[in-house]
């Protein structure tokens, strides 16, 4: 990008530069030795344009829209229209929920981002011995379609899109959300929105896993294909990275490891005969947006390249559509703190346009009260605003990938992607990612960073305001959400109440119908969606599955 | 000569959220102490199981699901059903600070929230601990 001799210009100006700021350190030191990001790495002091000379405009960074999309996903960005603004929300019933849906939708929100229970994530009924204590009380409780059709009541399924954070049963809720729209008049082709669907990420680092690797890996190959050929509008996965962040990890690791999850379901796609352009545009991603502002935009920069290279070179993909990674967002958090829980909001704005300034499409903005509870619809309203306040008002938004070029963003993101692609050949040698999973590599590196962390905020090397510095007495803080203890005791009413009322033979021979395509070859899609429409129930299905394939044993290292 | 303290640090329901176990796990470790990790989606039952066949001093809970009051107190309750009442039992997570009475009054020693640097439950449990 730049001329030799001026480049060996800035050079001999540069070593006069730190001749110079070397002297002055003696009588004037810096506030620290030495400097680091987020994540731990080491920052200069000046970044300049020896750091990028080898930086070629057309080959790394291109055009937005265009391979190999570090500018972002599509030519207009945010002058075409704003990210999605999706609030993850749910709790206790689907007759609660469905209000809080109303009420962000009537806030400008615009689209739905479902949070459900545990035991629905771990697919289990609501009266289920292990689900005590668990009803509606991260999300919504779903035990069958019945709670479905509450939870999307008056909400057009043509009009919104929605999110639905489920993993290891993701092909019961999305069999669930196409057999509701039927029931609204909307055929599933008409369908927009997303399925998490990552289970590799659930055995690093989030926990909701139900059955071995590779019938898990089946199932979601299964509704790769289910949806390319009938709801050709839905994201099919969501490769998650924010979970592995939350865990622990470096920004660097947050990439590799997910992209390495990434290269997995590439791969097991492919092993099962589908042609990887149909699948691979509807593949997306979820990233963490932490409070190191520049680090993180660098971070959504070098993905993007990194698996458009990817999805280029090493699986020959032709589509430019199944080379564009696009991604969800979620703010940090595990960078709230409980003390002063207002200073979250600050805390949130920052990461926000971390998210916007590294090209989301769309972003849920944490509460400040998260720490403590869920949140109140007031602390949901002020995250709400505060994207409202970066779409409309900061500016950011005008021009696309605005700090492209910056001698420090660029040097960083070239950083990112070859740090990331170091976990990524380490975790080839291993075997791929879930073998890399089985023997705790994966898990170990983040745990080690995580331990890091923690000891860095003890020693006071590294500043949490609030928490380690600038404390206050304060008291608790009042007015949090509370879920009502009832609600498990009214699914459990609701639940007895449908298997008294439906027709308890047809679901017997759905179920059965299901076992045999499970322990054979077809796609189980269409008949987990025959037993969903009959009102098997969440746990029957998951538990039919649960009896074919197995369960999951975790790797427990320290 | 006094052994090391024993430490059984466990996940209690279905939420898997396993960083502050595993920090706080490491940390006791560094801290001296003997620490044997549960895993995921451990019942009471399977906790006090643990805790018994380990024959540990302290039993230390995280959970962040939100099930705090229905199983930190069945703990306790199990544990004096097995005799077992003197383990040092304590809590941490996400626990808001209202329910911290009543988890204290069911029998949880102390109960620690988000921010709480390690050395602080390091030092509980040194002052604390009733076996050894």
């Amino acid at each position: 990008m730049f001329d030799k001799e001026k480049l060996a210009e800035v050079k001999e100006k540069l070593e006069t530069f730190d001749e110079k700021t070397q002297k002055s350190l003696e009588k004037r030191p810096e506030r620290q030795e030495k400097f680091y990001t987020g994540s731990g790495d080491e920052v200069k002091r000046l970044y300049t344009p020896l750091d990028i000379e080898d930086l070629d405009y057309n080959r790394d960074l291109g055009f937005p829209g265009q391979y190999p999309y570090t500018r972002g996903a599509q030519s207009t960005m945010y002058r075409g229209r704003f990210w999605t603004m999706r609030m993850y929300a749910g709790f206790a019933t689907a007759e609660e929920s469905n209000k809080r849906y109303k009420y962000l939708l009537e806030q400008g929100q615009t689209g739905l981002s479902v949070a459900f229970d545990l035991p629905t994530q771990i697919g289990y009924d609501s009266d289920h011995a292990l689900a005590e204590g668990e009803v509606g009380k991260v999300g919504v409780a779903i035990d069958s379609l019945a709670d479905m059709e509450i939870l999307f009541d008056g909400i057009p399924l043509d009009k919104v899109s929605t999110s639905m954070t489920i993993n290891a049963p993701a092909s019961v809720l999305l069999a669930m959300y196409i057999a509701v729209a039927e029931k609204q008049g909307v055929s599933q082709d008409k369908l927009r929105g997303t399925i998490q669907n990552d289970i590799l990420k659930e055995y690093i680092a989030r926990g909701t896993y139900i059955f071995p690797t590779e019938p898990s890996m089946r199932l979601i190959t299964n509704i790769f294909e289910y949806c390319s050929e009938n709801v050709p509008k839905w994201n099919t996965i969501s490769i998650s990275g924010y979970h592995i962040r939350e865990a622990g990890s470096t920004a660097a690791q947050e990439v590799g490891f997910t992209i390495a999850d990434g290269i997995a379901y590439v791969e097991a796609a492919i092993k099962a005969g589908l042609d990887v352009d149909k699948f691979a545009p509807r593949l997306s991603f979820f990233f963490n947006a932490h409070n190191d502002l520049l680090e993180e935009v660098a971070k959504f920069r070098a993905a993007r390249r990194l698996w458009a290279r990817i999805m280029k070179e090493r699986f020959g993909a032709k589509d430019p559509k199944s080379m564009r990674l696009k991604f969800h967002t979620q703010t940090g958090g595990s960078t709230l703190t409980a003390q002063q829980p207002d200073n979250n909001i600050v805390r949130v704005a920052i990461q926000t346009l971390a998210a916007v300034l590294g090209g989301t499409q769309s972003l849920h903005t944490n509460s400040r009260d998260e720490a403590l509870a869920l949140p109140t619809e007031d602390s949901v309203r002020i995250a709400l605003r505060t994207q409202q306040i970066v779409a409309y008002e900061s500016g950011v938004t005008n021009t696309v990938d605005p700090l492209a070029g910056s001698y420090y963003i660029e040097a960083k993101t070239k950083e990112i992607e070859e740090k990331a692609m170091e976990y990524i050949k380490k975790i080839d040698e291993l075997g791929g990612a879930p073998r890399a999973i089985d023997v705790g590599y994966i898990q170990q590196e983040i745990m080690d960073a995580a331990y890091d962390y923690q000891k860095d905020v003890e020693t006071g090397k590294r500043i949490v305001v609030g928490m380690n510095k600038f404390q206050i007495d304060e008291e608790p803080p009042k007015e949090l959400l509370k879920v009502d203890p009832a609600v498990g005791e009214l699914q459990k009413e609701k639940l007895a109440k449908l298997r008294a009322e439906r027709d308890n033979d047809a679901v017997k021979e759905k179920l059965e119908a299901l076992r045999k395509a499970c322990e054979g070859d077809d796609n189980v899609m269409p008949y987990i969606i025959d037993a969903v429409k009959a009102y098997a129930t969440l746990g029957e299905v998951c538990g039919v599955m649960r009896e074919v394939f197995g369960e999951y044993q975790q790797s427990v290292n320290l | 000569m006094d052994r090391p303290i024993r430490v059984l640090v466990a996940k209690p329901g279905l939420d898997g959220h396993d960083r502050g176990a595993k920090v706080i796990a490491r940390a006791l470790r560094d801290a001296g102490m003997e620490v044997i990790y549960t895993g995921l989606r451990q019942t009471p039952q399977q906790i006090v199981n643990a805790a018994i066949q380990e024959d540990v001093d302290v039993v230390a809970l995280s959970i962040l699901s939100g099930a705090h009051n229905t199983l930190l107190p069945k703990v306790v309750d199990l544990l004096k059903g097995e005799g077992a009442d003197d383990i040092l039992v304590i809590g941490g997570g996400v626990i808001p600070e209202d329910d911290i009475p009543f988890l204290k009054e069911s029998g949880i020693a102390e109960v620690f929230t988000p921010g709480t640097p390690t050395t602080v439950t390091i030092d509980y449990i040194k002052n604390n601990v009733k076996r050894k």
